[in-house]
């Protein structure tokens, strides 16, 4: 066998591999055409509701747990009747990462099961793969995380947070313990930079400076230069809106370095208490995370909740923020659809404005025009045991602004 | 300068990195010219193995010390399994060898999903490992980098010892360059095959010990790293340990270069962009083996 040969082989391999990852990202649109509008079945005495979230690949670590509460959201509703007497039948199909399998999965619980509303999608990326096919079959989407904002459709339903619930109270909070300068490190993709373009317009109007912009490619575990330079930035504080692994590499990185909560705090917006688990306490000690929910967030819904989610998965299991806003979709649905007393989308979405309900996060209220939630911001520090305790809170639900219009520094941003 | 000298260490241990994942699969790949795909799930072995101990040995310290042999030992042994129940099979076939080891490593992925769960897990490092010597002029020097850095180069200097000093080294160059004429001169070579694997392997088990203290442990780590450690191996010339040395510290410096003056993807572009061209004037890589084999 000639060493070539083998080389030769190789670069197939990596063509390969290669390949596997870029279906990852790909898109296509789904557009057959013609069909207006399926209506969901409602004729026998159960529902079909959709769950869609990634069982399977990359997302399946954060996505599995958002499955898990929606199946309990779903369990407690027929426990106490179901929705206008018939019960919730979930019917559950894998994302698989995937974001092409994500529209497909969609048109099929719409079409082939003909179910009232989906709940799921976790990524931006699955979210914009599915939202020409929820409009284009009228269906409802009941979407349970954070995003960049700068989005409203008809036929979702956004129970996280937008930029205006999240990233300015994590700013508001920054200046309001004297940081004048901020360092922001990124993923490098979509959310990041949108954020990132917000927080630079905040900036600039609230007298802070930004001393540096970086962007790790999804999955990038070598963090020794970006912390370079964030630690000769000098800067006060470092927003961070790393995904996934990276936020490992950066957080160990971080505290090799000689960098401290104290010195120099991190504020993230997306490690919640499943991935501090995984960091490691020792690296995330005393860090701040921007959300609307933690599992400490006091309040009787909130013991009710995390105990029940604890009894079905296990006591060691953590609630997070985006397990809670999905949790809180599938009841929000609920009180819609009594209070249309219907399960038609068209009827449901005109029912929905200024519904209500007890969250564990506290009280949410459903905005029908931008068909987000008011939900109340917290800021909260990570302790030695693992869990986020809140340091701060806006004291009220933040309206949702998803363009940040009453913003006048974001005129120029959308 | 402070930032120079940062950004040259950074270089450096970028290199000590690639070098202590890319040195298992200079012997596997550059010595036996097989393509293992699943050598990243071994480096993910001795990453979970690190994490196992932890849950019985408290002292990070001591756990640590226990993980880097018993990681050795577990990741070579799953290394042999595979080489006994697969490779040897398939030592004519590169492509199928390919295929079925890249099969191998989805398995063990999954493996390890089912065992540990999806989710990272984490490892405490020991107290002195996270910290760092503080340079004259501001410049810190993280000490985990500088143990990764010991323990690559103690490797690199145990592997060269080894392959030139003892019968075994002698046995596995004399494989390397002449198969058929060792095999005649009395050479068991599938005894020869399967301790070079437990060696590579077993490298690839200590690397993953050295990576819980950099970055996640979960079952895809092993899938980032196996792109990296093949560049490496494929640049420094196949058959060589010392090509591998030196593009594991040239890739690394230039890659920390790269990022401080533009931007980590930009940079992974400079990279590849680098090696294309590199392998385009030499595509035998930095050094080849001068044999008068025929094969």
């Amino acid at each position: 066998m000639s060493l070539f040969r083998g080389r030769r082989i190789l670069a197939g391999a990596m063509t390969l591999v290669a390949a596997a990852a870029m279906t990852a990202c790909g898109s296509k649109t789904t557009d057959e055409g013609g069909a207006t509008g399926v209506t969901a079945d409602v004729s026998g005495d159960t529902v079909k509701v959709g769950l869609l979230n990634s069982l399977s690949g990359t997302m399946a670590i954060s996505e599995v747990t958002v499955r898990d509460s929606i199946m309990l959201a779903v369990e407690e509703i027929n426990a106490a009747g179901g929705v206008l007497g018939k019960k919730i039948q979930p019917v559950g199909e894998d994302g698989a990462s995937d974001w092409p399998t994500f529209a497909e999965k969609a048109e099929k619980l719409i079409s082939e099961d003909r179910v009232a509303a989906v709940f799921g999608c976790w990524t931006s990326a699955s979210r914009k793969a599915v939202k020409p096919v929820f409009e284009k079959n009228k269906a409802l989407l009941f979407y349970p995380v954070q995003y960049e904002g700068l989005e409203q459709s008809p036929y979702i339903f956004y129970t996280g947070a937008t930029t205006n619930q999240q990233i300015v109270p994590g700013l508001d909070y920054l200046k309001s313990q004297g940081a004048k300068s901020v360092y922001l490190v990124g993923s490098d993709y979509v959310f990041p930079r949108t954020a990132n373009k917000i927080i630079k317009a905040y900036a600039t109007a609230n007298g802070m400076t930004v001393l540096g912009e970086d962007y790790a490619p999804l999955g990038s575990t070598e963090f020794g230069t970006i912390v370079n330079k964030v630690k000769s930035s000098g800067a006060d504080a470092v927003f961070n809106t790393l995904n996934g692994d990276s936020n490992v590499a950066f957080f160990k990185e971080y505290k090799s370095a000689g960098l401290s909560a104290a010195a120099m705090p991190v504020v993230s917006v997306s490690i919640a208490e499943e991935e501090v688990k995984g960091i490691g306490t020792q690296y995330l000690e005393g860090q701040l995370t921007a959300w609307n929910y933690y599992q400490t967030t006091p309040g009787a819904a909130n013991s009710k909740f995390v105990a029940a989610y604890k009894a079905k998965y296990g006591a060691d299991k953590p609630t997070s923020d985006p397990m809670e806003a999905a949790y809180v979709g599938v009841h929000l649905w609920k009180a819609m659809v009594e209070k249309a007393g219907a399960f038609d989308v068209e009827k449901v979405r005109s029912a929905s404005d200024g519904i209500t309900f007890d969250a564990p996060e506290g009280l949410v209220t459903v905005d029908g025009k931008t068909q987000h939630i008011a939900k109340t911001a917290r800021i909260g520090k990570i302790g030695a045991d693992g869990l986020i305790t809140e340091v701060w809170n806006s004291g009220k639900p933040v309206a949702p602004d998803p363009y940040l219009k009453t913003y006048p520094w974001a005129s120029g941003l959308s | 300068m402070t930032v120079l000298f940062g950004q040259l260490f950074t270089g450096i241990s970028i290199g000590a990195v690639l070098l202590l994942i890319a040195l298992g699969l200079a012997l596997t790949f550059g010595q036996m010219n097989v393509i293992n795909m699943a050598h990243g799930e071994f480096i993910m072995a001795g990453a979970y193995t690190t994490y196992v101990l932890q849950q019985s040995i408290t002292g990070a310290g001591l756990s640590l010390a226990v993980a880097l042999p018993v990681a050795f030992v577990v990741a070579g042994t799953m290394g042999v399994l595979l080489e006994v129940l697969l490779i040897r099979r398939l030592y004519a076939r590169p492509l199928d060898t390919l295929l079925v080891t890249w099969g191998v490593s989805l398995i063990l992925q999954q493996l390890a999903r089912d065992i540990f769960g999806s989710p990272n897990v984490q490892t405490r490092a020991p107290e002195l490992l996270t910290g760092n010597v503080a340079l004259p002029g501001g410049l810190t020097i993280a000490n985990n980098r500088l143990f990764i850095l010991a323990l690559a180069l103690a490797a690199v200097a145990a592997l060269t010892l080894a392959l030139r000093l003892t019968p075994l080294g002698r046995r596995i160059r004399a494989v390397v360059q002449n198969r058929d004429l060792a095999a005649v001169s009395g050479i068991a070579t599938s005894r020869v095959d399967r301790t070079t694997f437990f060696l590579g392997s077993g490298l690839a088990g200590l690397a993953g010990v050295a990576l819980t203290l950099l970055g996640p442990i979960g079952p895809t780590m092993g899938t980032n790293l196996i792109i990296d450690a093949f560049l490496v191996v494929v640049v420094g010339g196949i058959g060589q340990l010392k090509g591998s040395v030196i593009v594991a510290f040239a890739l690394g410096v230039l890659q920390a270069t790269g990022e401080y003056l533009t931007t980590l993807s930009v940079a992974k572009v400079i990279v590849f962009v680098a090696i294309v061209a590199f392998l385009q004037w030499r595509p035998q890589g930095l050094f080849t083996l001068r044999t008068r084999s025929l094969a």
